[in-house]
């Protein structure tokens, strides 16, 4: 109770930061929380603001999805095998510390313009960091567990899914508690340079119009968003412990 | 990979308007080092990531220090960190164009913001990793708070502050670099941008492959130091 308590006092320290930047810097620089929420009032009863947030969640879900599965796959076939590993480790965490904007020219000519492109910028972002923790997870499972199935004579099938796949399952859920955002994060910034649609291109449109108001309602919406999605996957993570 | 890039490029598999060879990507890389065209962007865009991380990396220490000592605050802004990589940092950037002006000021405004809260959580996370022992050690040798933070907690928690010094020089490059690609009119990014638009293949992998070793450069050195700190 007093957590909650505290999560709204930073709230409304955030806002009443938010109000005083605004009297300080006018209303040329930064939108006032107030015209920022009445701006979402106004855009969410649009049709056409509508459809580009649907679109955004269409493509957010496909590459959250494509992120998750291909990650823990991938993670997992690595994991298994050293060799593959030890070879990949380095290459993956040098793709996951590059400027990924950098590349977007590349996936335009692979993907054309349009949804593709950002559901693979989305998976650009998300699947690496799942692909990294769940092979460190797999190659980090305990020898004795695995011995132990061995002197139980379990099956192949019977080691996978009752011993390795318990060991790493927080490690897993983890990772896809780090994934998942990085996914809407990278299908924003496809939106931003490669589509005509969704909310990272609104929010382009609004930043080229120098629409403070708009800019900011929807870095607020998504923030929220993103938060939530956050404190989902953080539950699910705790119910699957 | 590389090899199987250059076949599939050289057969023809690929048409050269969309990706060139690996061999093509070095060879363009080299002339525009030697004719130094590039030099003052690079430069430039050094300087920026340098002054992000530096700021970012104090400043995500000191905040970390600061949260640890008063819990309560902390439970309270946990989620805004745990969460922070989901909000789109560059959004707020014409905001902080605004507050910076157009130039250096605004870019490293948003490789820091992007960079501050991977050190806070490092800090946090090394802090919370202190053996109990060793602070009950200082207590019972009367240390103080200052001595406490400056001769048993910071070394402690040394090896995690290291790996957030190396997240806190990825983001600031990705902060840098994705700032300048948007808006702005010097940089890698900006020449990255730049032979794009003006379908200038040669040029653009070859400044991408630029950013790609410098990156991997970096990163690897600074996982050499961070191994070497786990183990000693």
């Amino acid at each position: 109770m007093r957590g909650r308590c505290d999560r709204v006092l930073v709230l409304l320290a955030v806002l009443v930061a938010w109000q005083g930047l605004y009297w300080a810097a006018g209303p040329a620089a930064l939108a006032s929380p107030g015209a920022v929420a009445a701006r979402l009032w106004v855009l969410g009863a649009r049709a056409a603001f509508q459809a580009d947030a649907w679109s955004t969640v269409v493509a957010f879900a496909a590459s959250g999805a494509a992120s998750v599965v291909g990650g823990v796959l991938l993670g997992a076939g690595l994991g298994v095998s050293r060799l593959a590993g030890r070879v990949m480790e380095p290459v993956l965490a040098g793709f996951y510390a590059l400027p990924k904007v950098t590349l977007y020219p590349v996936v335009l000519l692979l993907f054309g313009l349009g949804a593709s492109a950002k559901v693979a910028f989305g998976v650009m972002h998300g699947l690496v960091p799942i692909a990294l923790i769940t092979m460190a997870a797999v190659g980090q499972v305990r020898p004795v567990l695995l011995r132990t199935a061995r002197a139980m004579r379990l099956s192949w099938w019977d080691t996978v899914g009752r011993v390795v796949v318990p060991a790493v399952l927080p490690e897993v859920l983890g990772a896809v508690r780090i994934g998942v955002p990085l996914s809407l994060l990278g299908v924003l910034i496809g939106e931003m340079f490669a589509s005509r649609q969704g909310l990272g291109s609104v929010a382009m449109r609004a930043m080229e119009a120098n629409d403070t108001a708009t800019l900011l309602a929807v870095a607020v919406l998504l923030a929220g968003a993103a938060l939530g999605v956050n404190a989902g996957l953080a539950w699910v993570a705790r119910a699957g412990r | 990979m590389a090899g199987l890039l250059e076949a599939a490029c050289r057969v023809g598999w690929i048409s050269p308007v969309s990706v060139i060879a690996p061999s093509a990507m070095v060879a363009a890389l080299w002339g525009l080092l030697l004719s130094g065209t590039e030099t003052a962007d690079i430069v430039a865009t050094m300087g920026r990531v340098g002054m992000a991380a530096a700021l970012a990396g104090v400043g995500g220490l000191l905040a970390g220090l600061g949260l640890h000592a008063v819990p309560r605050l902390r439970t309270a802004l946990e989620p805004l960190l745990s969460s922070w990589y989901a909000i789109p940092t560059i959004m707020f950037y014409p905001v902080l164009l605004v507050f910076f002006g157009v130039g250096a000021g605004a870019i490293v405004a948003v490789a820091v913001l992007l960079a501050v809260v991977a050190m806070v959580s490092a800090t946090l996370s090394g802090l919370d990793r202190v053996p109990p022992v060793l602070l009950r050690t200082g207590f019972v040798m009367r240390m103080g708070p200052w001595a406490r933070a400056s001769r048993i907690r910071l070394p402690a928690a040394l090896p995690y502050v290291v790996t957030g010094v190396r997240l806190v020089v990825s983001y600031a490059f990705i902060g840098v670099i994705a700032s300048e690609f948007i808006l702005s009119g010097s940089g890698v990014g900006y020449a990255i941008a730049n032979a794009y638009n003006n379908f200038d293949n040669p040029a653009m992998y070859g400044l991408m492959l630029l950013v790609l070793l410098l990156v991997t450069g970096v990163n690897s050195g600074l996982a050499a130091v961070d191994r070497r700190m786990r183990r000693g």
